[in-house]
């Protein structure tokens, strides 16, 4: 008899079936939601030029409020994998695709929205500024041969500096990386045992080091460390107060990485860029120019799914080669030469709908 | 001489007249003195065990709670997340986002895992019942991941979008087998005079299984349901491949979609100390709603007659 | 299904009987019974069905994404060393030497002291004192894990380059897993937290393991005049140490699956190396950080091949914990049963 009492709970079986409820409407909510008159772009890749992105993202809602673009910065291999898997409605990357992977996502247009330096941001006990690096020097550090802050290779190049006798403690990216591409297009330019050794791409075999992922965990890991090295876009050097190295360029200069060492190493290029963009500016030519720069991209695909989308989605695009610009140099990415944004403009008027015809 | 006490009064309920006779034994010392040291040696070092076991928790708490709880204020549930450098905003995106995941989740894994709980409970038998017993079993030890990357193999791929849906449908298999496994479980529990009750009276027996025997273990199922809710609420792995992540608010089930956990893990590790304010603040707000359904879930457990396994 | 069809009704006591006594067809579905008790039956049946088809259908789709590797590798998978996408040459061995290191480590850590507080709370601890303190223990296991990871980073972390590994290199440092530089993120960052977040697990399961333990075992040795600690360890621990041994093996099962707090402090770096100092990387770690981001199908395959190793590992592991845990629960009912019917001759 004391079961009935115990169990027969009637109150309780109500709440009970009351949450259920209410989880079910919950859900039902959920799917019902609001469609319609906004359209949502999602897009993902590059942490590089993230703050940019999320500044222009921010403005542009200002000017078209019924567009809301979700950017995440998961690194440029997830760009270029989730535009290809068809997951996210545009890319990003600061390494641009091969033919191969341009034909897998069956046709892809590259913009190009600014430029960025990859620096070399340290935290080194006793040395809170001018820390000078060469090509030989980076190599063998993150080659892991040279494995001490003292090591003749670096003091040569820092005869003023202090540097303690510590190990040194390199940081690389863990997850995809267009940052990490184009550092390492620049490391096997100059380096015949690295380009011999790992190699380039978006995520290689490293021989030494700690992983951390994106942009962002790089530089966390080396404000956090000390006697750590770490390669990030010049942005997050900045916006986090690191010390960052100067590096010698193909000149033979040591360059400090700024908006106008970034800019001149374009230049070097003026002329030489390919109409559909895909180009890699490490280890320019001149005296001013930093030598670890590149293009960050913005994916697209050349048949859009979805006509609205796809008109959003150029539009934002125009936005960010006009108007956009102007933020550029306010968050320390440098801005686009004309010429770039002339061929960029043209590359924009190829995009189709679902149909195959021209957005325009 | 108090830990032999109170050794022996921990075990004393059930068998009271045996164990009063050896506690008589006990006071008389029969033993050596090393004897004796030692064990007073090995208690100790369980009860610093117990101390060291409290130690990182007492630690992640008053992290949690020094540099989360200054963070809260009305913004942080209510504003969307700003870009870079900008000062202020909130996580409302992720909040209502974890909410919505959990009631997708809820929506999907409750039905389920509680009917399967009541096929294997009352209406399987035999080699059915086993089989499906053992496949929860084995479904309970999959590590979270390994279900993400299914859900990212069979649904966001082929779905072509990241999805709040996907997000949900991970979570729910994560909690299927522990609402199955609860509801057999307390259904169990549930005398079988109450059952056969109403079978005499000729209420058939789906009737009885659902109103008499299901109703009868709710408030044991309940607690079941909330210990489910609490241990999807922080899971991460699987969303990072499934509901991705969302810088607005969204209710589509379509979309990508944002979460406390995955915006913690974002915040975490970024360099910006706002950022990473607003990391403690989200792990002091997902813990403190984790422990409050622990909590009640624990209080609700204790009410009930042998509610818990 | 066809395991169903000429199932025979095992007998399991305490269970109702009304079902398994009516006549089935050959789908085991009822007959001449109630109409309602007919769709009551199928519905809670594919429901039930569905659970048992979800980790089959995850394994063949795991196997289905897996098969460019597989192909590929073959059983050199297991044993490669080498992890390079530019060169697309994938060997899982550094992730899974991180899983199995970092997890054997775990346990070697969490291990004693969870017996420890087990036995704490389950023989020592006064009757006022142990729920609330089993409370909190099992606090640390409703933890989120990506909060264990943050904690990790900003607590844990500087604690073990400031302080832990500078002691271990002075002390041991003749010992090679105590070499190196002292960076915090590595193999015994992953490991401590790892430990942290297995101790309920293997707490609670033992404490409830030990209990089952009939008291009048206790009692007997008490009578003999053992000391509390002798008590434990020639009456209680024997009974039940295939159950602790299944505790032991669950805690294994989740450290070796955990992902985000281990991907936080490891390091990430798929290299295998003596010293615990140095970062290392693990099976589901390689998974969070690549899945969405490898450019090669290749690189995803290999990756699916390292799910599918884990869903493997998970499965061993989960099943033979869960058979020794029972077995224990069951002799200890044995025990009780015959007490019983002793005592009431």
């Amino acid at each position: 008899m004391s079961y009935l009492a115990r169990y027969a709970r009637f109150n309780q079986n109500i709440r009970f079936a009351l949450i259920l409820i209410t989880m079910f409407v919950f859900a039902a909510c959920a799917s019902g939601g609001d469609g319609g008159q906004s359209t949502s772009l999602t897009g993902a890749g590059a942490t590089f030029p993230y703050p940019l992105y999320t500044k222009w993202i921010a403005e542009y809602a200002k000017l078209s409020p019924g567009i809301a673009i979700n950017y995440q910065s998961i690194g440029s291999g997830g760009g270029i994998r989730q535009l290809t898997e068809r997951t996210v409605d545009f890319g990003a990357s600061d390494a641009p695709m091969s033919d191969e992977q341009i034909e897998k996502a069956q046709g892809v247009i590259h913009i190009p929205t600014c430029i960025g330096a990859v620096v070399l941001a340290y935290n080194v006990e006793g040395v809170s500024t001018g820390l000078n690096l060469s090509a030989d020097a980076i190599a063998g550090i993150y080659l892991g041969e040279i494995k001490q802050w003292d090591d003749p290779k670096i003091k040569t190049l820092n005869p003023d500096l202090a540097l303690p006798a510590k190990p040194i403690s390199s940081v690389h990216r863990s997850d995809g990386s267009g940052t990490t591409k184009i550092f390492l297009d620049y490391l096997s330019a100059v380096s015949p045992a690295w380009a011999k050794g790992p190699g380039s791409g978006t995520s290689v075999s490293w021989p030494g080091g700690l992983g951390a992922k994106g942009n962002e965990g790089v530089a966390a890991q080396v404000k956090s460390q000390p006697n750590t090295i770490g390669y990030i876009e010049l942005a997050y050097a900045v916006q986090n107060r690191m010390s960052v190295a100067k590096l010698q360029n193909k000149a033979g200069k040591m360059v400090e990485p700024t908006l106008q060492s970034t800019t001149d190493s374009a230049r070097a290029f003026a002329g030489k860029i390919p109409d559909d963009l895909r180009v890699s500016i490490v280890n320019a030519d001149g005296e001013t120019a930093y030598p670890i720069a590149g293009f960050t991209y913005i994916l697209l695909r050349t048949r859009q799914d979805n006509e609205a989308k796809g008109k959003a989605l150029v539009a934002f695009l125009r936005y960010a080669l006009t108007q956009g610009q102007s933020h550029a140099g306010e968050l320390h990415y440098a801005s686009l030469p004309a010429e770039v944004i002339e061929k960029a403009q043209k590359r924009l008027d190829l995009v189709t709908g679902p149909s195959g015809v021209k957005l325009q | 001489m108090t830990t032999e006490a109170i050794t022996l009064d921990s075990h004393s309920q059930s068998t009271k007249p045996p164990s009063d006779a050896a506690s008589h034994l006990l006071h008389a010392d029969f033993g050596e003195r090393r004897r004796k040291w030692f064990s007073h040696f090995v208690v100790a070092l369980c009860g610093v065990s117990a101390v060291v076991v409290l130690v990182p928790l007492a630690s992640i708490f008053l992290y949690i709670i020094n540099k989360g709880a200054p963070g809260l204020s009305l913004d942080f549930f209510t504003k969307l997340p700003t870009p870079v450098g900008v000062a202020g905003g909130g996580l409302s995106n992720a909040v209502l986002g974890t909410l919505t995941l959990i009631g997708i989740a809820s929506a999907i894994g409750l039905p389920i895992g509680i009917l399967a709980g009541v096929y294997v409970a009352e209406v399987g038998k035999g080699r059915v019942a086993d089989l499906i017993r053992f496949f929860a079993e084995v479904l309970s030890g999959v590590p979270s991941i390994t279900i993400g990357v299914f859900v990212y193999a069979v649904l966001v791929v082929p779905m072509k979008t990241f999805s709040a849906f996907a997000g949900g449908v991970s979570l729910a298999i994560i909690m299927i087998p522990t609402v199955a496994r609860t509801t057999e479980e307390l259904l169990r529990m549930v005398p079988s005079q109450l059952r056969e009750a109403s079978l005499a009276l000729g209420v058939p027996q789906w009737k009885t299984s659902i109103f008499i025997v299901l109703r009868t273990a709710a408030p044991g199922i309940l607690t079941g349901v909330m210990l489910g809710i609490a241990r999807i609420a922080g899971e991460t792995a699987p969303l990072l491949f499934t509901a991705f992540n969302n810088r607005f608010l969204s209710t589509r089930l379509d979309q990508p979609i944002a979460s406390l956990p995955v915006q913690i893990l974002t915040y975490a590790t970024s360099p910006y100390a706002e950022w990473q304010q607003k990391a403690w603040t989200g792990a002091f707000v997902l813990v403190f709603v984790i422990l409050i359904l622990n909590l009640i879930a624990r209080l609700g457990t204790r009410r009930q007659v042998g509610g818990a396994s | 299904m066809k395991t169903a069809a000429n199932a025979p009704s095992t007998v399991d006591p305490p269970a109702p009987a009304s079902f398994a006594e009516k006549g089935r067809d050959k789908w085991g579905a009822l007959q001449g019974v109630h109409w309602g008790d007919k769709i009551f039956h199928y519905t809670t049946g594919t429901f039930a069905i569905l659970v048992l088809a979800l980790p089959l259908l995850m394994m063949v789709m795991l196997i289905a994404a897996s098969r460019l590797s597989i192909t590929n590798f073959g059983p050199a998978f297991l044993v490669d060393t080498q992890w390079d996408p530019v060169r697309e040459e994938f060997g899982a061995l550094p992730f899974i030497f991180g899983t199995v290191v970092s997890s054997l480590l775990a346990l070697l850590l969490a291990v004693p002291v969870s017996l420890g507080l087990a036995i704490f709370l389950s023989e020592l601890c006064p009757k006022k004192l142990r729920k609330p303190l089993g409370f909190f223990s099992e606090l640390l296991a409703a933890i989120p894990s990506v909060v264990y990871g943050f904690w990790g980073i900003f607590v844990m972390l500087p604690w073990l380059r400031d302080s832990v590994q500078p002691a271990l290199a002075r002390w041991f440092g003749f010992l090679p897993i105590f070499q190196g530089q002292a960076l915090g993120f590595g193999m015994l960052a992953a490991a401590m937290i790892l430990a942290i977040m297995i101790v309920p697990t293997i707490a609670s399961i033992s404490r409830d393991v030990l209990r089952a333990v009939p008291d009048t075992e206790r009692e007997a040795a008490i009578a003999l005049g053992a000391t509390p600690w002798e008590t434990i360890r020639h009456a209680v621990l024997p009974m039940a140490k295939s159950g602790i041994l299944g505790a032991v093996i669950l805690g294994l099962n989740r450290a070796l699956g955990e992902t985000m707090a281990v991907t936080m402090v490891i390091g990430n770096r798929p290299k295998i190396s003596a010293s615990l100092f140095d970062p290392s990387h693990s099976m589901a770690s390689v998974i969070a950080n690549e899945l969405i981001e490898a450019e090669k199908d290749i690189h995803v395959s290999s990756l699916s091949q390292i799910a599918l190793l884990l869903f493997g590992v998970a499965l061993v592991m989960n099943l033979g914990a869960r058979w020794l845990v029972s077995g224990v629960k069951r002799r200890a009912a044995k025990i009780t049963a015959s007490v019983k019917l002793e005592t009431s001759k």
